[in-house]
């Protein structure tokens, strides 16, 4: 079954954790092609509401439709058009770029695997690296491949948690290229930030949360 | 069920005063004496805890399949009294054992099974309380597989060895014992229903507690 | 646009704004049944670990020298003037792989911990269910390694016969191992985010395997007897293998609420 859509839509969307609340009565669409921006400060529901996207947590109350598909539903093909990158980066230490590449790859059941790792490791500039283990690169290597391993079966949502913490320069350029690249080809993408000189120009809609709500 | 409080908490009571009597008349048991009038209770204890220990597991599968936060209320309160007449029953019991066998604990069937099932319980209480958010769903997991696991448990202890009274010991009581018996396992088992409901109804004011909160807080 | 020379000096980070003409919207491979899917998914996950613990041989290390470690300390319990006390082989045996599997099971979780990499193969489009049987096997693999230390070195030791009966022998220490693992897997998985989850393990995991360790044990016994029980190992072995069916359907149907929270 494939699974597409071209809106992303959170209706009245609420989630507790027994006394907290972390998202209360939010509702935002998102269409394909668009950046949007979640700003907010630490604690303000920023994760939360990413992680609901990624099916990783079910709302409390409220819906989240994937075009005219509920996670529900839609089951395990759904998780193939959606691509995350935590803070975490969601990459093993213990194996090479090229490896970890790979490996997701052949989850998301893509084809021409080897050409998709080779341009993408080109992408990250790190064709040159691409047997060494993840354990010995730089923080901003491990970013540039943690993009890609996110980006690498081209999903249809695209949800990111603070990306440009911790660039340098140049590295917030070719990630807003990437993203600009990325909107192009009718993504939706969420990030979240709470740094909003770096999404300048970049966004084509930023939503604000605070304790929870959307302002 | 909330009219009912009072009128069956006040039979149990009356139930609970009158038992001593009917277990005083009762017949003395052959080879035991006086000790064997534990039984009574004990074993009316081990049915209503494998009562509060079936309603947890069955609460606990409603909450992790159906996601209806009334059966982790009953799988909650359910695991509390197992916790609780588990306690009566395992105190009891060496209480009796050492008195009709001279030891104060045999690996038998029976009691292996139900020492291990109070375990799990309270694990599953344990887990409640110190693993964190989101633990509910696991200790419901734990619940599950506790419930499970209990028949496996007696099976291979029962091959094992055995000491205890088979369960066929009741329909083999003296007619004067079977009085007194069922007797005290209704008394038991309407004190748990209240304990249960009263317990059910606890969790139940603190999740609204929580709500008011978060809609006091939250706008 | 300014010239931009990156850290690893490689200008291709500049271009990167043009995606690559010829790789459109991916296309998944060629489309088969939902049972090999589910089958490579399991492979995929497992090869992963497996290939993951070959590079590091931490975990694989650790646990033989606990394994180890945990035989020698029961040695000194149960051994009364240089002859080991009857029946103490057998459980001493399964203790110690109870003990071992305990430990490995938490640090393989450990692993997905860091850098959060259980959250990514959540989110992948793998069955929910092809991700634990994945890391189960995973998980029985390196138990076998352990155990083909620790049961010559317990043969040995004890001076107890466990190669005589060797089919019926293998066949306890496998269904035992993978009934242990089973739950094992489950609850390691599910703690990976709880707190005390180090200490929460061994409290949920071995009550709820008794069953195990009680049949494993007078299984062995029963084939270390002078004259070896054969239908009683049997017997017990048929329990286990009932065993391990009950609960891996259990943990298979129990896997997606779970660990969604």
């Amino acid at each position: 079954m494939i699974v597409d859509f071209e809106q992303l839509q959170f209706v009245e969307v609420t989630r507790t954790f027994g006394r907290r609340r972390a998202l209360n009565r939010v509702s935002l669409t998102a269409n394909a092609g668009t950046i949007t921006a979640l700003l907010g400060h630490n604690g303000a529901g920023k994760s939360t509401l990413l992680s609901i996207a990624a099916t990783l947590l079910e709302p409390t109350a409220g819906s989240i439709r994937y075009g005219d598909h509920e996670a529900r539903t839609a089951g395990s093909a759904l998780r193939s058009q959606i691509g995350m990158l935590g803070h975490d980066l969601y990459l093993y230490s213990e194996l090479s770029a090229a490896e970890n590449l790979r490996f997701f790859a052949k989850i998301y059941r893509l084809d021409r695997i080897e050409r998709r790792i080779d341009a993408a490791l080109q992408r990250a500039g790190l064709s040159e690296r691409r047997d060494d283990q993840v354990a010995g690169f730089s923080r901003g290597m491990r970013q540039r491949l943690a993009l890609e391993r996110a980006l690498i079966h081209e999903p249809r949502l695209l949800l990111l948690d603070e990306p440009f913490t911790g660039l340098d320069e140049a590295a917030r350029e070719a990630l807003r290229a990437r993203l600009g690249g990325a909107r192009a080809a009718g993504a939706i993408v969420l990030l979240t930030t709470h740094d909003t000189a770096a999404i300048e120009s970049l966004t084509d809609a930023a939503v604000s949360l605070v304790e929870g709500q959307l302002q | 069920m909330k009219k009912l409080f009072v009128p069956i908490t006040v039979l149990a009571a009356l139930m609970f005063a009158y038992a001593p009597f009917m277990i005083l008349n009762a017949p003395y048991e052959s080879t035991m004496g006086l000790v064997q009038k534990i039984f009574y209770f004990h074993a009316a204890c081990g049915m209503a805890m494998f009562a509060a220990a079936f309603v947890s597991g069955i609460g606990s599968a409603a909450f992790l399949f159906g996601r209806k936060p009334s059966a982790d209320r009953m799988a909650v309160a359910g695991a509390e009294l197992t916790s609780i007449i588990g306690l009566i029953v395992l105190v009891t019991g060496p209480l009796w054992a050492r008195k009709a066998w001279g030891v104060w604990w045999q690996w038998d069937a029976r009691l292996t099974s139900t020492l291990v099932m109070w375990m799990i319980f309270n694990a599953y209480l344990l887990l409640r309380r110190y693993g964190g958010p989101g633990s509910d769903r696991l200790a419901a997991a734990v619940a599950l597989f506790g419930m499970a696991n209990v028949p496996f448990v007696y099976w291979s202890v029962n091959v094992w060895r055995t000491l205890h009274p088979k369960t066929s010991v009741i329909p083999s009581l003296q007619p004067g014992m079977r009085g007194p018996f069922w007797f005290c396992v209704a008394a038991f088992l309407l004190l748990f229903t209240v304990l249960l409901a009263l317990r059910t109804e606890l969790e139940k004011r603190r999740q609204q507690l929580d709500e008011l909160y978060l809609a006091v807080e939250g706008d | 646009m300014n010239r931009v020379i990156s850290k690893s000096g490689n200008r291709a980070i500049a271009d990167s704004a043009d995606k690559p003409a010829e790789l459109d919207r991916p296309i998944t491979g060629v489309p088969d049944s939902p049972i090999t899917r589910f089958i490579r998914d399991v492979w995929l996950v497992c090869r992963k670990d497996l290939l993951i613990e070959a590079r590091t041989r931490e975990i694989l290390y650790t646990t033989i020298f606990f394994a180890v470690a945990c035989v020698l300390v029961f040695a000194f319990g149960f051994v009364r003037e240089g002859r080991p006390v009857q029946d103490a082989a057998a459980g001493i045996l399964w203790i110690s792989i109870a003990f071992s599997g305990t430990l490995a099971l938490g640090r393989a979780f450990e692993r997905e911990r860091q850098g959060e990499t259980l959250r990514a193969l959540l989110i992948a489009p793998i069955e929910r269910p092809a991700l634990y049987l994945g890391k189960l096997l995973g998980i029985l693999i390196l138990l076998a390694a352990v155990e083909a230390l620790v049961v010559p070195l317990v043969a040995l030791m004890f001076q107890a016969a466990l190669f005589d009966h060797a089919a019926l022998m293998l066949g306890l220490l496998i269904a035992g191992t993978v009934g242990f693992a089973a739950v094992g897997t489950l609850f390691a998985a599910m703690l990976v985010r709880a707190r005390s989850r180090d200490v929460m393990l061994p409290v949920l995991l071995y009550p709820i395997t008794v069953p195990v360790i009680i049949a494993g044990v007078r299984g062995t016994a029963a084939l270390l007897m002078p004259e070896a029980d054969e239908p009683m190992a049997r017997a017990w072995l048929s329990m286990l293998v009932f065993f391990d069916v009950v609960f891996l359907t259990l943990a298979l149907w129990t896997f997606e609420p779970v660990m969604t929270e």
